[in-house]
């Protein structure tokens, strides 16, 4: 179960993450996609996800039991290769529904002072 | 891109779904949960097989809504919910078949309504997006 005292807490990475062009390329590729000059609009997912999952480590919140309920993206601008970012992850909502836990967690990604990427998942943590 | 109009329709693009996919998706977004791999882990808690990632549909219909928009830098905003899990049996390849309706023009922007049906059934629910017409 959540501590329910880290609602609206954020929590910030300590080390930033580096976006590669071989990142970028290769989850473009797997889309089909034949341009790799700026980000597909889901990538930002392969950096909060984990960097999120290790930022709640201490939660309370159970990962082994989470199932995906809803996702949003805001883009400010386009990421690209060479970005260097540092997530952001905060509880912004938690409650009880049918006795599954839903959690909605937003990551920001900030690279340097500019927010480029915000995004809020929806996570339902099954009874 | 100025051509857009509320209401208009874009044609539906078919996109194929394989374990071969899941695997490819797994590695290049870091998300190795087994219930995307591993059909015997997955039956264990309780899915009827193999399910993609949520996150794999809506890359996806990511990449149906950069075509629109001429380009991946062109998407502002995005967002849907997960409705049913797209099933993938081994050996066989799932049809997602994704849609879009322009619902609003705004601040230079169009808003898009998408649909994203797998076997009959909508998997995205409250697809949105909304894209730069600049």
């Amino acid at each position: 179960m959540l501590d329910p005292d880290l609602v609206g807490r954020t929590f910030v990475g300590a080390s930033s993450t580096v976006v590669t062009q071989e990142a970028i390329t290769n989850f473009a590729r797997v889309l089909g996609a034949e341009n790799f000059d700026v980000a597909p609009p889901t990538f930002s997912i392969s950096i909060t996800l984990a960097q999120s999952q290790t930022l709640l480590q201490e939660s309370g919140l159970d990962w082994s039991r989470v199932v995906h309920g809803d996702q949003r993206f805001v883009l400010s601008r386009p990421i690209v290769a060479g970005d260097n970012f540092i997530c952001s992850a905060t509880i912004e909502s938690a409650r009880v529904m049918a006795g599954n836990e839903i959690v909605t967690v937003r990551s920001d990604l900030h690279s340097g002072s500019e927010l480029v990427a915000s995004t809020w998942s929806t996570l339902v943590v099954r009874a | 891109m100025s051509n857009f109009e509320v209401g208009q329709e874009f044609a539906p693009k078919t996109f194929l779904i394989d374990r071969q996919l899941l695997v490819a998706y797994a590695n290049a977004s870091g998300d190795q949960n087994p219930i995307h791999q591993d059909e015997a882990f997955a039956k264990s808690v309780g899915l009827p097989d193999v399910i993609a990632h949520g996150m794999l549909t809506m890359a996806l219909a990511g990449k149906y809504v950069s075509d629109l928009a001429g380009g991946s830098g062109a998407v502002k905003e995005f967002s849907a919910r997960f409705t049913k899990p797209v099933v993938v049996p081994a050996n066989s390849v799932v049809e997602l078949v994704i849609s879009a309706k322009v619902s609003a023009l705004e601040n230079g922007c169009a808003k898009l309504d998408l649909t994203a049906i797998c076997a009959d059934s909508k998997v995205l629910g409250m697809a949105k997006a909304v894209i730069s017409l600049s």
